[in-house]
């Protein structure tokens, strides 16, 4: 029996700190660190897909495009606008939450979903932008983006970025977990399973799912504006739809609904493909076969399988 | 005046194509729900495999028929091997399902074929035909001629046939579809067959006006969805309409405003749509019962 | 001032006449009953009143104050609560989080403190999830309060949704069929909670179709049929109507029951 202190929330982050600390003692190249940067940012953005998705059971198709805005925003402030890059980075969240509100606000006012398809055709038109205004982005090619000097200090090595994005990667747990326990994060857990039980409870349905939503699109540039830090360089590819759906799979690979399982499926497809590099000519294949044998098998997703597997065990 | 007529018949061409696919998605969605993002990749297996059937030295028309037989068996794979066993999944991770095949067939055919662009010649000839001072390809005549015959062979199935009429009744209501003793899984797969068949023809038609190459199938897909949205999802005549008008709607974009936002017309329809009216043009309006 | 008041309400689906009149008012404490045959329309006014669906026919007023039209949550805000017909529980949720959220109104929202887990977040939390307890323990369902909804028997169910609706703290309570499928010890047991929400002033309005049950709480009774009030009264009154007679068992029955009675 696990002491009361130690609550699901704290001992997710406790343990998600601990992993930190014992993966850099373990790994021993810098590409190690590389890859696992990259697993800790498209973590950070699944965690808040995870917060629409799981909590709120709404989906959207177009999440890639808040992670372009993020990317963006830090490779085009300081370069058109004179703004340093963590103002930038400021303004790439501010941007993609009042875009996430713009659009979701006449959006989720209905039922269904038709945020999947709205947000589907927004991530495009983002993706479109960035691609054809090549005199402002770069187009297709990319663009570059400055070092982070922090204070004097320029941020640089796979090392330094492991510990930022993972620290970045935590706090987005701790929020998103403290989301959950909130009236907030109650009553989006209630509008999933019935909208209309949860508006006679008072619950203005909309509003909530409008509030996640922008708080998923804030995650999500935040992710944009890291991995466009620590790569040094974007491309419109950080916005398309394929990044979008794997996102999506990501959640679902990981399981709905839990923060922990939005990190694991955030590592299982980004460590896939590195995996699957030697096979480069099957890697959209084999990922299209991932996807459905995981939703034909593995429904609930890897977390909470395991979960319910462990529960089992011991009654 | 002229300038305008020539958009016009540009994008009634394309805009058939996406009708064509937007028929494809309203079949299987009435037939269950699920909204099929692997509909685009049938238009390019019709394309592709035309295109490398005629390359082996086939005749157009065996080779096409060839290309219609490996769509529809997609279809029917696709609906046996992913959907069926995802049966009683939500309708988010149906759609994943289908976003999942979508990806899985574009890289085999990427295995199978190849990465570049690839022409068919056109059916009759290239001599552009003059009409009121513009002028129309023969091959958009055949696109045309063609989506008209599907879509009236399809409407003559719903209309006349045991099966059809299977079909739509599953599509009206599928609890009392499965109690008067109507197989709604054999009308699932027959959905999924129409709609490789259709998609597969679609791609064979455009392909010498538009190219094809493996990847084609994704863009066809989120405009044919559009189409279908904008014409209200689950409507067959919506669809067809809704094809039209988005095809219309991106060639005077391009003519008119900006060529390389040609391709954003089918998002700002989508988020237009929405945000106007969500059932769409003929959509029907439902009352939820608590 | 009546807790409740419906005006004229009325409503078509198509070209079906579902409501057509229907006018009512119940006071403070007062079990307040509607009956009737199947597609009597019932469910259908308290879909109204509760503003999930909308019609231009009628007024609604609460404590004197003109609610018509306005969305369930700003009517939930306004001291109306209700249960459904067939269960709209959060299955995915322990029965403890579904009283949670019944609790929605009283509690102090604000996302930021939420995000960042403020103290007084915490305990408030604790603070919810003690009168979810207590809310729990007053239907019966103490032991059950970690168990997710999902696993909850049928009973327990409407009697969680019972739970759910009192943790908004309603004036107002519509129940509609909260003994259908109920075994008769489960109820009794719905009786006595019905009474116990009603002694402490908050107004209930029942939809339902155990006769018996009806007749033993309500205070008044009114009979809808077609969607017109067929009568309105004493539960004495309206058994012994003759036009509820054969409403509900057709003119053949009532003939019966005369001849019986």
């Amino acid at each position: 029996m696990a002491p009361a202190w130690l609550t699901p929330r704290r001992a997710t982050v406790a343990g998600l700190a601990l992993l930190l600390a014992a993966l850099w003692l373990v790994f021993p190249s810098g590409f190690y660190f590389r890859i696992a940067t990259l697993v800790w940012i498209s973590a950070l953005a699944a965690v808040g897909l995870n917060l629409l998705m799981g909590l709120a059971g709404q989906v959207s198709l177009g999440h890639a495009g808040f992670v372009g805005i993020g990317a963006y925003a830090v490779a085009l402030g300081p370069r058109h606008l004179g703004l340093d890059l963590l103002p930038s980075l400021g303004l790439g969240l501010v941007l993609a939450g009042l875009l996430a509100l713009l659009v979701g606000r006449p959006i989720l006012r209905l039922r269904g979903h038709y945020l999947a398809v709205a947000t589907l055709g927004l991530g495009i038109l983002v993706w479109l932008v960035l691609n054809s205004e090549v005199a402002i982005t770069g187009g297709p090619d990319g663009i570059q983006v400055q070092r982070l000097v922090l204070v004097g200090w320029r941020v640089a090595g796979a090392e330094t970025w492991y510990w930022i994005t993972g620290l970045a990667l935590v706090l987005g747990v701790l929020v998103a977990l403290n989301l959950e326990e909130s009236p907030t994060g109650r009553a989006l857990r209630a509008l999933h399973d019935s909208e209309v039980a949860a508006a006679v409870a008072g619950i203005d349905v909309a509003r909530a799912k409008l509030a996640v939503f922008v708080i998923a699109a804030v995650y999500a540039a935040l992710a944009g504006g890291l991995l466009a830090l620590f790569n040094r360089f974007v491309t419109p590819q950080a916005a398309d739809f394929l990044h979008s759906i794997e996102l999506v799979t990501m959640v679902v690979i990981g399981g709905m609904g839990s923060s922990l399982g939005a990190v694991v499926g955030a590592a299982v497809l980004t460590i896939l493909p590195q995996a699957l590099t030697v096979f480069h000519d099957y890697e959209h294949a084999v990922l299209g076969l991932t996807i459905i044998l995981f939703m034909i098998f593995l429904r609930q997703g890897i977390v909470p399988s395991l979960a319910a597997l462990l529960a089992r065990r011991a009654p | 005046m002229d300038q305008l007529l020539q958009f016009v018949f540009s994008g009634l061409t394309v805009g058939a194509v996406y009708a064509l696919v937007a028929l494809g998605f309203t079949l299987i969605y009435n037939a269950s729900d699920v909204i099929n993002f692997a509909q685009g990749e049938f238009v390019m297996l019709g394309g592709m495999v035309t295109v490398f059937a005629v390359a082996a030295g086939m005749p157009l028309p065996l080779a096409a028929l060839v290309a219609i037989a490996v769509a529809v068996a997609t279809g029917l794979a696709l609906h046996r091997l992913a959907i069926e066993p995802a049966r009683g999944a939500s309708a988010v991770t149906l759609i994943i399902v289908t976003i999942g095949a979508s990806i899985l067939i574009r890289g085999l055919a990427q295995m199978v074929f190849d990465r570049q662009f690839h022409a068919l010649p056109a059916f009759t000839g290239e001599e552009p035909i003059r009409v009121l001072g513009a002028s129309i390809l023969p091959q958009s005549l055949w696109v045309l001629g063609g989506a008209a015959a599907i879509v009236l062979a399809l409407w003559l199935f719903m209309e006349r046939t045991l099966l059809g009429k299977a079909v739509r009744a599953t599509a009206a209501n599928r609890l009392a579809a499965r109690l008067v003793g109507i197989d709604t899984t054999l009308v699932l797969a027959l959905a999924f067959g129409i709609s490789g068949a259709i998609g597969a023809i679609a791609g064979i038609l455009i392909t010498p006006i538009t190219l094809t190459s493996f990847a084609v199938g994704t863009l066809l897909a989120l405009k044919g969805f559009a189409a279908a949205m904008l014409g209200g999802m689950g409507n067959p005549v919506g669809a067809v309409v809704g094809g039209l008008a988005l095809g219309l709607l991106e060639s005077l974009a391009a003519g008119f405003i900006s060529s390389t936002y040609k391709d954003a017309v089918a998002f700002l329809v989508i988020l237009g749509v929405l945000f106007v009216l969500p059932q769409g043009l003929f959509g029907r309006r439902a009352v939820e019962r608590v | 001032m009546s807790a409740i008041a419906a005006e004229g309400i009325g409503i078509s689906f198509g070209g079906l006449r579902a409501l057509d009149g229907v006018s009512f008012a119940a006071e403070p404490g007062e079990v307040f009953s509607i009956i009737g045959p199947n597609g009597a329309g019932k469910t259908t006014l308290f879909n109204i009143i509760s503003g999930l669906y909308r019609t231009g026919e009628g007024r609604v007023r609460l404590a004197g104050e003109d609610v018509t039209g306005l969305p369930p949550h700003l009517l939930a805000a306004r001291g109306l609560s209700r249960t459904f017909q067939n269960l709209q529980v959060f299955f995915r949720m322990t029965a403890e989080e579904n009283v949670m959220v019944g609790r929605h109104l009283r509690e102090r929202q604000g996302l930021l403190a939420a995000l960042l887990h403020l103290p007084w977040v915490a305990r408030q939390n604790r603070a919810t999830r003690d009168r979810a307890r207590e809310l729990l323990a007053f239907v019966g369902l103490a032991e059950r309060a970690r168990d997710p909804a999902g696993s909850l028997p049928y009973g327990a169910l409407k009697r969680l949704e019972i739970a759910r609706a009192l943790a908004a703290e309603p004036r107002v309570l519509l129940l509609d069929e909260p003994a259908a499928g109920c075994n008769p010890v489960e109820t009794e047991e719905i009786d006595r909670l019905i009474a116990a929400i009603a002694e402490r002033g908050t107004t209930v309005v029942l939809v339902e179709h155990d006769m018996k049950l009806v007749m033993r709480i309500s205070h008044r009774i009114l009979v809808l049929n077609h969607g017109r009030m067929l009568a309105q009264g004493r539960p004495a009154e309206v058994r012994t109507n003759p036009e509820v007679i054969a409403a509900y068992l057709g003119r053949h029955g009532a003939e019966a029951a005369h001849a019986a009675g």
